[in-house]
Order: structure tokens, then sequence, then C-alpha cells
């Protein structure tokens, strides 16, 4: 089990659905074909330390949070973003 | 001499290939009776300071790549180095199930060709790699599933692969021990049926090629952690990334300079290749297995559903072997969960009842390198002589014979062989993907 603090407090990560390693969207009116390949497919999978986007299926909310994937320890306080990465 | 016993000897070994003892019969009973020892598998040498070809991991990705530039190609100052021991990653852990009934043409093509190097494996690498073709069955318990069925078995066709959809009264014949009933939650609508999909040993396989690369001069080094890749001429910092050169590997135990290095590190595959200033499209998971004690063998198929996200086969020992789908976010621990036993343990028993009272006897877990197509990434990347033979997923350990030959061919001729085309890193820019998510998710 992992207990995940989310802005409504701890909860099971079986009871959220994981978004992935946080990104935010390019402006789709200047952003170049790689641009959009970076956001869409590459990523930085670190052994350490990461920035990562949750959502809550029962409040409905997006939130990042900072996990270690080696230690699945947490830190720093989560914060509601919006579906595409800015702060909510 | 050349009548004495020690050159007939002599000469008979070297008309049989020369070379390190082979496994016979034979040799099995003399060493039954006199207790001689038997000889290493490979040898234990001096890590040296520059090789031709320096593969990073140990699994069956690195040893077929390094033993078929051995074989086929005559490139053997090479050096395969391991942070653990071999077969310590995902090719220890997997749940040993071959197939070819992919979904894409390019899929089918690339795995079958892999199929085929595994029904002659146990010859062409004097070990005894047990595949077993006892046929693979994939569930289908919604019209989605089906169709998508349907779908996978006309390609595969196409392409002479045996694999068709047959109905759940087929279902029954072939596995008496599935609720084919229509009254359960999830009603067995039909399968898509594979006769020649079975399940190898896997840590054979490992051993096979490892020794078979080792009696061609390769060597293997365990314990042996690649820290850092030295290039030059990149853009990015320290001569790495887009348009520079690999020049060697700094290890654990030293520099070793080398013009061509092979990302072979599956589960870590997007920490070697950041060493290199390469970023790949893979996202690192943890995939559980479980087994159960043994019991009298009752299951000759290997049986997979997706809808319910779990697959079993049985060993030759009895042992019954459960798999399911990836763990649900990033992680690089391999401790597994008890979530992960209660769900399986549900969905196994919603297609089987009758093994209720069975007993799990373990549980384990290993790293497996997602890609957002479920397709691999091999071949060139944009650092020269930096290779990659990546994001092998869940499903990773049939495709090691073709990936080592194609790998083999794409170094040693500096041309990207036709069968792997399809997997290269650029598709991700171009949009070419090769979505095999419908046969390869759960069915590993
Ligand atoms: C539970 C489970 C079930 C599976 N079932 C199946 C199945 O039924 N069928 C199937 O086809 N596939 C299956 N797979 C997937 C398959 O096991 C893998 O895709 C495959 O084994 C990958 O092989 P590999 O040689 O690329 O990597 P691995 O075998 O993972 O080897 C990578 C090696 O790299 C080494 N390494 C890592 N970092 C470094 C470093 N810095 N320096 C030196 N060495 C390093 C590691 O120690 C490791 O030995 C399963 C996987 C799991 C975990």
């Amino acid at each position: 089990m992992l207990l995940v603090p989310t802005p409504f407090g701890p909860r099971n990560a079986s009871d959220l659905r994981y978004v992935g390693e946080a990104t935010s969207r390019p402006d789709p009116d200047t952003a170049t074909p790689e641009a959009w390949r970076d956001y869409l497919y590459l990523e930085h999978n670190p052994a350490g330390w990461m920035r990562e986007t949750w959502y809550d299926r029962i409040n409905r909310v997006y939130f990042q949070v900072e996990r270690n994937t080696a230690t699945n320890e947490f830190r720093n306080p989560t914060m509601p973003v919006t579906k595409h990465g800015k702060q909510a | 001499m050349a009548g004495s016993p020690t050159a007939l000897i002599r000469k008979t070994k070297a008309k049989l290939g020369g070379g390190p003892p082979r496994y016979s019969a034979a040799g099995l009973v003399r060493r039954g009776l006199s207790g001689d020892p038997w000889p290493r598998v490979w040898r234990d040498v001096d890590l040296k300071s520059s090789y031709d070809v320096v593969i990073i991991g140990g699994g069956v990705h690195g040893l077929a790549t390094a033993y078929y530039l051995a074989t086929n190609h005559g490139i053997t100052n090479v050096a395969v180095l391991d942070k653990a021991y071999l077969g310590s990653g995902g090719s220890g852990r997997n749940t040993a199930i071959v197939r070819s009934n992919y979904l894409t043409p390019e899929g089918v093509a690339f795995y079958d060709r892999s199929l085929s190097l595994y029904n002659t494996m146990s010859t062409d690498l004097n070990l005894n790699v047990m595949f077993s073709e006892r046929g693979h069955m994939t569930l289908a318990h919604t019209d989605g599933a089906l169709r998508t069925m349907n779908w996978r078995a006309e390609v595969n066709k196409l392409q002479g692969i045996n694999s068709s959809v047959i109905t759940p009264a087929e279902v029954k014949k072939l596995a008496p021990s599935l609720d084919v009933g229509t009254d359960s939650r999830y009603p067995i609508l039909g399968a898509l049926y594979h006769p020649p999909g079975g399940t190898i040993r896997h840590d054979a396989v490992v051993w096979g090629y490892a020794r078979g690369a080792d009696h061609r001069g390769v060597e293997m080094h365990q314990k042996t952690e690649v820290l850092d890749i030295l290039c030059e001429g990149g853009e990015g910092p320290d001569g790495k990334g887009a348009g520079g050169r690999v020049t060697g590997v700094r290890t654990s135990r030293g520099d070793i300079s080398a013009p061509i290095v092979v990302n072979c590190t599956a589960g870590w595959a997007s920490l070697i290749s950041d060493m290199a200033g390469v970023k790949l499209p893979i996202h690192t998971r943890p995939l559980q297995a479980a087994v159960t004690e043994p019991v009298k063998v009752f299951l000759p198929t290997v049986v997979v559903s997706g809808s319910l996200h779990v697959y079993v086969s049985q060993t030759d020992r009895g042992e019954l072997v459960f798999g399911a789908s990836v763990d649900p976010f990033n992680n690089y621990n391999v401790g597994g969960s008890l979530e992960f036993t209660e769900e399986l343990a549900g969905h196994v028993l919603e297609l089987m009842p009758g093994i209720s009272k069975m007993r799990l006897l373990r549980q384990w877990a290993g790293l497996c390198d997602m890609t957002p197509d479920y397709s691999p990434v091999m071949g060139t990347t944009p650092v020269d002589g930096f290779y990659v033979d990546v994001g092998w997923g869940t499903y990773g350990f049939k495709a090691g014979p073709v990936s080592g030959e194609a790998m083999a061919e794409a170094i040693a001729t500096r041309q990207t062989p036709k069968i792997i085309a399809p997997f290269g890193l650029s598709r991700f820019a171009s949009g070419a993907l090769v979505g095999e998510k419908g046969a390869a998710a759960v069915g590993h």
C-alpha cells in the first residue's frame, strides 16, 4: 500500500489515478513538433525524487507531489493543478 | 606421436569444433560415476581497459547480442557488464511465456523470428532450455475483446502464424478447469488460441547464451556497475547528447574505452541513457508475479485474461505461475504489495473456482521499461556509437533471441536490419508508433 498525501489528506494510491511525471503542455500556437514529442512521450524517469501528477477520482482534482521512486517517501506540500499542469 | 591416445582425443576434439567441453548424455553418466567436477559455465577473467563493444546489462538481451556478435559476425572483443549477476533483472524474474500472436504486422514478424530461434535453441546452445510448446489461450470476456481477437487472428494468419478464435466449448475442452458458465461476472465469450506459444526455462536461456558467448571469447563481468558513459562532441555538458559520440564507460571497477556501447538494461534503461544525454520514451514500473505450491498437472495451456488482468500457466513441477498487469505508478522498488495478491486471487478464482484451497508459495517483482505503444526502442541514438535495445516492458523475454541477432547485425554492419526498423527511437518524432497494447498489456 502507498499512502499518498493529497490536498484532502492521506489516501491509498488505489483510490487515486496516477497520471505520471509532471509536465506542462506547450503552447499550441508556437510549439514545434519536437516540443510536442517531448511533452507527449519523453520522460526523465529518475530513480529518486520526482514531481508527479495524480488525480483524485472522488474529489475530481489533479494535484502534484514529490515522491522518491526508489524509497516511496513524499516531500513538500501537495499542490492542486489543472489537467495540463498549471497551478490551479 | 600421431597414433597416441591423447593425440587421438585432441584430433577428435578438433573435429567436433574443439573448445570447451560440450554437454552430452555420455558426459552426464561419466561425471555421475566418476564424481569429476563440472567445468565453469563461463570464465572469470580480468577486466580490460578497452573493448570493441561494451554491452551494459547481463540479461537475455545483452547476452544474446554478445552471442550473435561473436557467432554471426566474428566480433569477440566484447564485454558484457552487469551491476549484479547475470539474469538478476527481468530475465530471471519473468513468467517465461513465449508466443508470436501479436497485433501489428511488424510485431508479428519480429516475435515469430524469435520463436523460431527458440525452437532450435537447445541444439544451437547445447543446453536444454526446456521449451514447451504447450499452446497459448487469450480469453475474451467482452464483445470488444472478441473483436480485437478476430483482428489479431486475421493479422496472424496472413503472416502464416497458427492462431484462431475458438468458442467457449473449445476452451473448456482444452482447459477443463476453467469456468465457462454464463452466470459469472465476466463470462468467457471465446478465446484467441495460438498452439505454437508456450513456456521456456528462462535461467537456462540466460546461461546458454552466456556460455555460448564465453566459448567464443566474449567476457562476462558481474558486479561491475556502469556509473557514467563517456562521450565527446555532443551538444550537452561533458560532450554528451545529440551530435556527440561515445568513447567508453566509467564503471565501479575503473574506466573502459570502447567505440560502441549498447544499453540493454530494461528497467534501468532511462538511467543509463541519461548518462549519454539521450532521453527515452520510457517509464519504469514493477511487474509482480506469484507461484503456488505444486500439484498434479491439470492445466495444459497458458491461459490469459486481459479483462481480469491475470494469466496463469502450470510448470512441469506442477506449480501454478500467475502474473498480472504492471503496478499503477512508476517505481524502482521491487518489494511487492498485498493489493496485488488480493486482486490476483480474486480474479484467478473467478476463472478457476476449483483451486480456492491452493496456497501461494511466493510472490516477487521485476522492473519493466514501459513504452507508450508497448513496442520496444531499438537501434541507433543521436549519440554515435551508443545503441539501445530497451523498452521491453512486460513482454521482452520472448524477444531476446531476435533482438540479439538484429542488434548484432546493426552493430556489425552499421545498418539497421529491416526486422527492427519499425522500432527506432525516431518513431516518436515521426508519429509512426507500433501500437501493441491490445496484444501485450496483460498477456506478456
Ligand atoms: C514478473 C515478470 C513477468 C514477465 N513475464 C514475461 C513473459 O511471460 N514473457 C516475456 O516475454 N517477458 C516477460 N517479462 C518481461 C521480461 O522479463 C523482460 O522484458 C526481459 O527479461 C528484459 O530483458 P533484458 O535483458 O532487456 O533486461 P534485464 O534482464 O532486466 O537485465 C538488465 C540488467 O541490467 C543490469 N544493470 C542495470 N543497471 C546497470 C548498471 N548501471 N551497470 C551495469 N548493469 C546494470 C541489471 O543488473 C540487469 O541484470 C516479465 C517481466 C517480469 C518482471
